[in-house]
């Protein structure tokens, strides 16, 4: 959890909102700093998390989770957090035979098929448990990330209704959050991913956008972000709609500044 | 004129963007216009994924064409979140025909005579998703299409609206939404919030303070007015060229060849070596 974050959001794990979808999304440049901050950020609320991590092993989560001062392992075993690790249970539909379908069953399918048992996974995740151990404040879904889904052979619009259904669950029914990250392909003709990308961004609350510089990679400032809260129009809201800012990624924190201000240039 | 929209039947489309959302002004509509509201709630199971039976048969489409087939009188709206939903998931076709079978109710009246109510229906559709053919399909179905934008916080909606046998008219409102969901009309932003140049600094005279002299006398003020262009075509040069010339002097040259000059018209600059 970066703290600097918490302050442009003007959010803190004790007071965060709930039923939210936030969706996070790179252009020309690496967003993953996002989910970890989101991840440890949820874990310190004390959140049930379910997170669909498709793209990394749960070492690498681990190990990024102990700089910012979560322990996945511990949580994993305490039962706050249930981690789909896409990677190596990929590789189980093809060798271990499967009694019930398996989340990742759409892989085994010849057409473009759909994602339900992914979100019957995801429900029975997160579902309420009346059993007296210590209660989690809400349920949280994180997934990184959702791109991939569309290169694994699955269309848009399948995507979509995984999200669609999610948010039906975890963001109403749960009054959970909702948090997803989405590449922007930028330059590259990708009609699937920009229906995607927009999709999302019209069903969520939250956007934050990391851009790579125009002019190219620094030394000093890694990139830019924009923050876009989607809000009704409202004449008395004091808060802005969209900020942007620069950032810098560090060892263990992600230091933010206004355009221009970094403390290299200054 | 936004307050109005649903005034004329058929069908509205309300076009809007990632920045700007459509669903709160969605919301108002219905809210000013519904004194009676039937509520489909698509949102929890639209694909019939849990498969209760609770579910409508035949999803989302399957009740629009229901709502073709009402026996009631009276009028009706039918607001849709989302057209981009149904655009997804559906045949652009399909839907097309179906929306202009909803819509154009009121122009088929039942067979006993007796006139049905007007219907209208209130799509809200997202620009970006769809390409020009989808949404150039929507658009020519639609009497009134209002796209949403803004400037600075501040929410416009652009109203296209088509009549029948009159020309179409095209404002721009101002507004935003109450918490209550209600419409507030309002005049646009304000001129004093637009950046321009403060008008108590007084301009900066760039010829002060300069090492040369830039400024001009009276009376070279005054030469420099009557000097006249050389090149310039002046009445005075059009009298005098259209004037015969009286005996004026030609100019002549006067040259007197020296010693040496050999002059050869053939060979002028004596360069030539044959």
């Amino acid at each position: 959890m970066f703290p600097e974050l918490n302050n442009l959001l003007n959010t803190t794990p004790d007071r965060a909102e709930q039923g939210k979808l936030t969706l996070l999304c790179d252009a020309k440049t690496d967003g993953s700093f996002l989910v970890h901050h989101f991840l440890s950020f949820y874990l310190k609320a004390n959140c049930k998390v379910c997170f669909v991590a498709l793209i990394q092993s749960f070492s690498h989560y681990n190990i990024v989770g102990q700089k910012l001062g979560v322990n996945l392992t511990m949580a994993r075993e305490r039962g706050q957090l249930v981690f789909l690790e896409g990677l190596k249970s990929a590789v189980d539909i093809f060798f271990q035979a499967q009694e019930k379908p398996h989340p990742l069953q759409f892989l085994r399918e010849a057409n473009a098929g759909n994602l339900k048992p992914l979100f019957e996974f995801v429900r029975e995740a997160l579902k309420p448990v009346d059993s007296g151990e210590a209660g989690w404040t809400y349920p949280v879904l994180l997934v990184d990330d959702l791109s991939v889904l569309l290169s694994l052979g699955l269309g848009a619009v399948a995507v979509l209704d995984f999200i669609h259904y999610c948010r039906a669950t975890v963001c109403w029914e749960l009054k959970g959050n909702v948090v997803v990250l989405v590449h922007d392909s930028g330059d590259v003709e990708d009609e699937e991913n920009d229906i995607l990308l927009n999709g999302l961004s019209h069903q969520s609350h939250l956007i934050l956008r990391a851009e790579g510089l125009a002019t190219g990679f620094c030394r000093d400032v890694h990139g830019q972000l924009r923050i876009l809260w989607r809000r009704p129009s409202q004449s008395t809201s004091q808060r802005d709609q969209s900020l942007t800012y620069q950032y810098k990624i560090q060892d263990r924190s992600v230091s933010f500044f206004a355009k221009g201000m970094s403390p290299a240039v200054l | 004129m936004l307050d109005s929209l649903l005034a004329l039947g058929g069908l509205v489309l309300l076009r809007d963007s990632v920045e700007w959302e459509g669903r709160s002004l969605l919301k108002a509509l219905v809210k000013k216009s519904a004194l009676w509201l039937v509520y489909h709630d698509f949102f929890r199971d639209p694909l019939n994924w849990s498969k209760t039976g609770e579910a409508l048969p035949g999803g989302p489409l399957g009740a629009l064409r229901a709502m073709c087939n009402r026996t009631d009188l009276g009028p009706v709206t039918i607001a849709l979140d989302s057209l981009s939903w149904l655009l997804l998931h559906l045949p652009c076709t399909t839907l097309c025909q179906t929306l202009h079978t909803v819509s154009h109710q009121d122009s088929c009246p039942p067979g006993d005579g007796s006139p049905v109510g007007k219907v209208h229906v209130l799509g809200l559709l997202h620009e970006e998703l769809h390409g020009p053919g989808p949404m150039g399909a929507l658009s020519s179905l639609a009497q009134t299409e209002v796209t949403l934008g803004g400037i600075m916080g501040q929410a416009s909606a652009r109203i296209l609206c088509r009549r029948p046998r009159q020309r179409p008219t095209d404002q721009t409102q101002w507004f935003s939404i109450l918490p209550d969901f209600s419409l507030d009309l309002q005049e646009g932003p304000s001129i004093e919030s637009q950046p321009h140049s403060d008008p108590h600094i007084p301009p900066v005279d760039p010829t002060a303070h300069l090492t040369f002299n830039l400024h001009l006398s009276k009376k070279e003020r005054e030469a420099r007015d009557n000097l006249t262009l050389p090149f310039q075509f002046s009445s005075e040069k059009q009298e005098a060229l259209l004037r015969p010339r009286p005996s004026q002097a030609t100019s002549h040259i006067f040259y007197e060849p020296d010693a040496y000059d050999d002059l050869d018209q053939e060979d002028p600059d004596d360069d030539l070596d044959i």
